[in-house]
């Protein structure tokens, strides 16, 4: 078992399956379709993101860089959490950016979401954590691929 | 709430809700926000007047107006007012069919009227401060030197901080509004002296003065969101900020803000912290990128194909992304005008339009050049052309931009400015 010990932005204790993205997420991009036809779940309609195009993310853990694109990142992260058809978890190898930081408070304080964030894990968690590994994440930010 | 920043007395009373629970959770995000980078303090909004990033109701963003809906009715407003992107539709001046009509309406611009309603009552200024250019004199949101800013819109932000000489980060939407309201915002990054030194040195040393929007994307794509001190281009700009390098520097800017994130540059002899401080600027372990003719062509050459047949011929052309300068706009209208002369025409070979804001549109609409650019059949709007392009249906369209933005935010195809202007006069064989 290997483990990581990022940054807790947002903390909690969840287990499930990661969806990986070595790209940035474009935030807007990834989301939109999905949120916009009002679905129970985020089948991800960014076309230039070939890592996580047309994957189910919803409940998933997300791991990627960073999130790019549109200065609506924040408010998008915030519709979806409200929505409840995030991805239970952001898990960042990189510094959180400020659209994304922006949308994980957005969730946390406007829509009491449980959404978990966590920074700074490092390029070799992601160099490391596959699509449909199981992996676990801890309170102080540890993240374990099971 | 467990939080690191210091805060003031008065700081802390709102935290703790003593100016009611709404403005408490406006604090609490901004706070919370804040010690994600690590910032000591709040500051104070010395620049009170806003500029917002979200100009459009599109219909997904339910928790933007269910979160409006909660600051208006605590009563809270942003107190300096603010200006806002450009709007969406403008069907008068950029036609659609019926098909595309009820796509914008029902699909995906469904909250608009509504959200404007919002933005009156929390601060928008007039019906004249929807543009991304809100920095320019015809619009008037015009912050000082050393202004602490609220602002999102990333090529707004670029441009306050690099040409201006304000300080503001790359907020997001909603926390734009939040620091307007509240009047605080964290202190870290751009806002800092020591997160406004450059670790890139850019060397421009291209045979011509380089397209600003290739050159800015150039830059953008390597340092991303660092900041760049560039060396070269006041040979080509002179040492003034006078109309047209401030145009250059807006275009350039946005290039370097969508391509890469930047957030601020410094031109060596020519931006305001370049001038006064010069090299003091960059950090000594600062990266060295080189960019001359080769260099900007191979970026320009790097640029995708995105339309669906990459050998169609353009069917719309937009240009104005950010809007268009009045001196621009003039000038866009003679070299149509030029064009279309030396190719033996009349009108536009393809549907053209150029945007700008409501002030400048206003102004040139009282001289005789307005009747020079419509008599070509190209027509004048202040929409954001990346909204119209949103729209899953135009998509299909083959759009042509002179825009680097509007290229990486949307399927249009990157032109030159000749190269725009042959497409605009049928030559482009």
């Amino acid at each position: 078992m290997r483990t990581f010990k990022g940054r807790v932005i947002a903390g909690g204790k969840w287990e499930g399956e990661a969806v990986v993205s070595h790209a940035g997420v474009n935030t807007l991009a990834t989301f939109q379709k999905s949120a916009m036809a009002n679905k129970s779940q985020v089948i991800v309609s960014d076309q230039n993101n070939p890592d996580i195009y047309g994957r189910n993310i919803t409940g998933k853990a997300l791991c990627l860089p960073v999130t790019i694109g549109s200065t609506t990142g924040g408010l998008v992260i915030q519709t979806v959490c409200a929505m409840n058809i995030n991805p239970a978890c952001f898990l960042f190898s990189k510094h959180i950016d400020s659209l994304a930081a922006s949308g994980i408070v957005l969730a946390k304080v406007w829509e009491g979401s449980n959404v978990i964030a966590i920074d700074m894990l490092g390029d070799e968690f992601l160099d490391t954590v596959k699509t449909g590994d199981r992996i676990r994440v801890d309170e102080d930010g540890t993240v374990t691929l099971l | 709430m467990d939080f690191k920043m210091k805060l003031t007395d008065e700081q802390l009373g709102i935290l703790n809700g003593e100016r009611g629970e709404t403005l408490a959770k406006v604090m609490r995000t901004l706070v919370l926000f804040g010690d994600v980078f690590g910032a000591e303090k709040l500051v104070p909004v010395t620049h009170k007047q806003g500029h917002l990033v979200t100009s459009f109701g599109i219909g997904l963003l339910k928790p933007l107006f269910r979160t409006m809906d909660e600051l208006i009715e605590a009563g809270l407003k942003a107190e300096g007012g603010f200006t806002v992107d450009p709007r969406p539709i403008d069907y008068a001046n950029v036609k659609c069919n019926l098909l595309e009509k009820l796509v914008f309406n029902k699909f995906m611009y469904s909250q608009q009227a509504r959200y404007e309603e919002q933005l009156s009552k929390v601060g928008l200024r007039d019906a004249d401060a929807f543009s991304c250019t809100c920095y320019l004199p015809e619009t008037g949101n015009v912050p000082a030197k050393g202004d602490v800013l609220s602002w999102a819109e990333s090529s707004a932000v670029v441009y306050a901080n690099s040409v201006l000489g304000a300080r503001c980060n790359r907020n997001s939407g909603m926390l734009d509004l939040f620091g307007s309201i509240v009047g605080f915002v964290p202190y870290f990054g751009l806002l800092t002296d020591e997160g406004r030194k450059a670790s890139w040195k850019v060397y421009v040393k291209t045979s011509a003065k380089p397209e600003a929007q290739v050159l800015g994307s150039a830059i953008g794509m390597k340092v991303v969101e660092d900041v760049p001190y560039v060396y070269g281009l006041d040979k080509f700009l002179g040492g003034e900020l006078n109309d047209e390098t401030k145009a250059y520097l807006k275009d350039f800017g946005a290039a370097t803000a969508s391509n890469g994130a930047v957030g601020l540059y410094h031109i060596d002899g020519l931006t305001p912290e370049a001038k006064e401080q010069g090299e003091d600027l960059i950090l000594p372990e600062a990266r060295t990128y080189v960019i001359d003719d080769a260099e900007l062509e191979r970026v320009y050459r790097s640029y995708p194909v995105m339309w669906k047949d990459a050998s169609a011929k353009a069917k719309l052309c937009f240009i104005g992304c950010p809007h268009l300068t009045y001196s621009q706009l003039v000038g866009w209208t003679n070299a149509i005008r030029g064009a279309l002369s030396a190719a033996g025409r009349r009108k536009v070979a393809v549907r053209t339009v150029l945007c700008t804001s409501p002030g400048v549109a206003k102004r040139f609409k009282a001289t005789p050049q307005y009747a020079a650019l419509t008599e070509t059949g190209a027509t004048l709007t202040s929409i954001c052309p990346l909204m119209y392009t949103n729209n899953p249906l135009t998509k299909g369209t083959p759009i042509a931009t002179n825009s680097n933005k509007l290229r990486t935010y949307s399927v249009a195809r990157y032109y030159m400015d000749k190269d725009m202007l042959r497409v605009i006069a049928g030559e482009d064989k």
